[in-house]
């Protein structure tokens, strides 16, 4: 079910992109040889998913070595979404979950990038699987932000616990661990206030937080997901980097995938950080967040 | 980046000796650095195509300075075509006169707009001495309104808001609720939206119709990817945007979507955004924004470096074909030197720095940008002898030139019996007056070496809208005269 809404709303963007630049690669329509031409088409394909500049050159070469001057087939198609499934497979996708006691899932990212939206998504894929969801609102910095999370606390029904605008996220994730034990919670989902990488004291701050849930609760937190804006470009390699290299992340939440933006970054991502993508967001409703399938992610680069 | 720019672009053109010339095959591998910086720097992939075109066209023919490093001259011109690209930009903005000025924000999900509201109202009312009024206009977003109220209170700007209500009637009432309390400007944060989803898209085309916002702008995220050209312009068709916001340009994105988005809009960024905390919006510098592209590090020296260079090379070149001129030796291959040199300037000004070009150009015709050409080809289709020594040039000669420039033999013999004409004119025309000339033209030279947006006029706007109406007329004027 998942996997076919998944699908099609990824063909739907794809197809609208075509729209708007009149043309896309036909790829793997063309017939005759792996040529010069092939190779150009299959490029831009890449570039044009924000795959970037590095893994697109090695996945280019890689074809014309192993094709070179031979007919295109589906062959050729074949080989090239094998190599991108088999890179995007990670036997580690699924979320750990704590066995005596609550999981705690720490959630980070740059501004703007679906934080909120998909905690609230992520809570109630949890609770579709029976497990009770304790929010912590540790965005205590934006105009507002607890406010966003408490309304999606009351549409999910689901506890959440809050500290004061402008005052310490490290008590909150405090106070969030000990409720969660307390009332005997499943899954304590901490929401940060959004940062760019670069800002290092906040980087700083986020670390404390981690600590902080470490200090609480044995293993904590044991997924710490990175949201990624898939319509961002090639600055979501520093920020899984950045991101990764402070706080340990176990996985990426890829938001935004329902318009026409694909995410490709998540290729150099695996390559360089080796960061796996858990989760992807396919729109602003409850229900449209969807557990990765690198098959189902490939194909829909490629279609036509 | 900028230094791994610089040193590919250093390998790639090491084997150029200075007194070389640029040519298509010795700066290929140099320009297969800068397309691959660009398209690092997140550029969308076909404006990247366009631009290392534009590129390669501007540098090939160029003598090598024999002072500076030949990479570093490429990189000038990617530089200086990078800026005219983003620029120029007009910051200021057409205030209504007799009513309240709308401001219309738009833009994805998650782009900054609710800060940037906030950061325009405060730019407003510091900078411009406006009383604005903002206007919570996103009710998709849980607490979207909420923070709205929350930042117009830490800068002192009043938010309209309505709890139950659509977003259109929001904006209607906010109007006439700014007309009576005497707010002068309106700013109207809008929900984030996609591109590609109709119902909302129309919700803002049903906006713009109805509250008839005075200016547009297109708030974007500087971390955007390939997606930006396609999704600007997907906003401009819906709604004619008037100028782009751009956002998180205090991270160490690239920025690449400028370009992409000045290049596929046309529609010019105005202002950034530089952090969540409430400060005033920035103006858009479209230098900063080319060096921020390629890349920091030292290159606005670099560029001056070579502007420097350039200009010595063009005094030095133009005193030694003055000093031709005087002694009438001048020949085809000087007058194709000029031509090269002079053509930064335009056409129209080569027209009237050499003597007699006028009359040549007018003897064949045409205008002078296609007259230039021809000659060009005619030239490049001759042998060195033959550049050197005109007169050697016979009917068969003609004939092969003719053929190889795509002309006629007799347009070469007019050509060569006008440029005989002006060779005449130049040894006539007194030094001093020629000097006088130079000197003009050198002028000309050094502005436009040190500021390539010198020559270029800034786009100013009326404050006009156009309606959806005639937008649609003049779409359809414009397909007539296509077809």
């Amino acid at each position: 079910m998942v996997f076919a809404a998944f699908w099609n709303k990824i063909k739907q963007g794809l197809s609208k992109t075509r729209q708007v630049f009149g043309r896309l690669a036909s790829l793997f329509r063309l017939r005759g040889k792996v040529d010069k031409e092939f190779l150009a088409q299959l490029e831009e394909t890449l570039y044009l998913a924000d795959v970037g500049p590095a893994a697109t050159k090695q996945i280019v070469e890689r074809v014309r070595q192993a094709f070179l001057d031979r007919e295109i087939t589906e062959d050729v198609l074949g080989f090239v979404k094998k190599e991108l499934v088999s890179l995007l497979n990670h036997s580690d996708r699924s979320l750990h979950f704590n066995p005596h006691g609550p999981t705690v899932i720490l959630v980070a990212g740059v501004n703007g990038s679906g934080k909120t939206t998909s905690i609230a998504k992520l809570a109630y894929w949890l609770q579709q699987q029976g497990k009770k969801v304790l929010l912590a609102a540790a965005d205590t910095f934006r105009a507002a932000a607890v406010e966003q999370l408490t309304v999606w606390s009351q549409r999910l029904g689901c506890d959440i616990v809050k500290g004061e605008h402008g005052s310490d996220p490290g008590a909150v994730a405090h106070n969030a661990c000990e409720a969660a034990v307390a009332r005997g919670k499943d899954v304590v989902i901490v929401d940060t206030a959004g940062r760019l990488q670069t800002q290092e004291h906040l980087m700083r701050q986020l670390e404390k937080i981690r600590r902080v849930l470490a200090r609480q609760i044995a293993g904590a937190p044991h997924e710490v997901l990175l949201v990624l804006d898939a319509t961002n470009g090639q600055n979501a390699i520093q920020q899984a980097e950045v991101f990764t290299k402070a706080i340990q992340c176990t996985g990426i939440i890829l938001a935004k995938l329902d318009g026409t933006a694909k995410g490709g970054a998540i290729i150099p991502i695996r390559q360089k950080v080796g960061l796996p993508v858990k989760f992807v967001g396919l729109g602003e409703k409850l229900e449209d967040l969807a557990v990765f399938d690198p098959q189902a992610y490939v194909d829909a680069l490629f279609a036509d | 980046m900028f230094q791994t720019l610089q040193k590919a672009l250093g390998a790639a053109l090491q084997k150029l000796t200075s007194r070389g010339r640029l040519t298509e095959s010795n700066i290929r591998e140099g320009l297969e650095e800068v397309r691959r910086a660009l398209l690092e720097a997140d550029v969308n992939y076909h404006v990247v195509q366009g631009f290392i075109e534009r590129v390669a066209q501007k540098a090939i023919g160029q003598q090598v300075i024999r002072s500076i490093n030949p990479s570093h001259q490429i990189v000038k011109i990617v530089y200086d075509e990078l800026v005219q690209l983003m620029g120029p930009v007009d910051h200021r903005i057409p205030f209504a006169k007799d009513r309240p000025t709308v401001i219309m924000l738009c833009g994805l999900q998650g782009s900054g707009k609710t800060t940037t509201a906030a950061k325009l109202a405060l730019m407003l009312k510091q900078q411009y001495q406006r009383k604005p009024l903002l206007v919570a206009a996103d009710l998709q977003r849980p607490a979207a309104v909420e923070q709205l109220v929350q930042l117009g209170q830490q800068i002192g700007v009043p938010v309209y808001r309505e709890d139950n209500g659509k977003p259109l009637t929001v904006c209607q009432n906010a109007v006439a609720y700014a007309r009576k309390h005497g707010y002068d400007t309106v700013i109207l944060d809008t929900a984030g939206r996609l591109h590609i989803a109709e119902m909302p898209m129309e919700e803002l085309r049903e906006i713009d119709r109805a509250v008839k916002p005075d200016q547009v702008y297109l708030v974007c995220d500087a971390l955007t990817g390939q997606d930006a050209a396609g999704s600007a312009k997907a906003f401009h068709e819906v709604l004619e945007l008037n100028g782009v916001i751009l956002t998180k340009l205090d991270g160490d994105a690239r920025g690449g979507a400028a370009l992409s988005i000045k290049e596929v809009t046309q529609v010019p960024i105005k202002w950034v955004g530089l952090g969540e905390k409430i400060e005033p919006l920035e103006p858009f510098y479209p230098e900063r924004m080319a060096r921020r592209i390629l890349g920091q590090g030292d290159l606005i020296l670099l560029v001056q470096m070579v502007a420097r260079a350039q200009e010595e090379l063009d005094q030095q070149r133009l005193r030694e074909l003055q000093e031709k001129a005087a002694r009438g030796d001048f020949t085809l291959e000087d007058f194709r030197a000029q031509l090269t040199q002079l053509e930064r300037l335009g056409i129209r000004k080569i027209v009237g720095a050499l003597p007699g070009m006028e009359e040549m150009l007018q003897e064949l015709g045409e205008d002078p940008e296609q007259a230039l050409r021809r000659i060009r080809g005619m030239i490049d289709s001759m042998t060195p002898q033959e550049r050197r020594h005109p007169e050697i040039i016979d009917l068969s000669r003609r004939r092969r030139i003719a053929q190889g420039s795509g002309t006629e033999p007799h347009e070469v013999k007019k050509f060569l019996d006008q440029f005989e004409f002006m060779r005449g004119l130049m040894r006539q025309v007194s030094q001093m007056s020629l000097w006088e000339r130079i000197k003009l033209l050198m002028g000309l030279t050094n502005l436009a070496a040190s500021n390539p947006q010198a020559l270029q006029k800034p786009k100013v706007g009326t404050g006009h809208r156009k309606s959806a109406k005639e937008r649609a007329k003049e779409r359809k004027k414009k397909r007539r005269r296509r077809g």
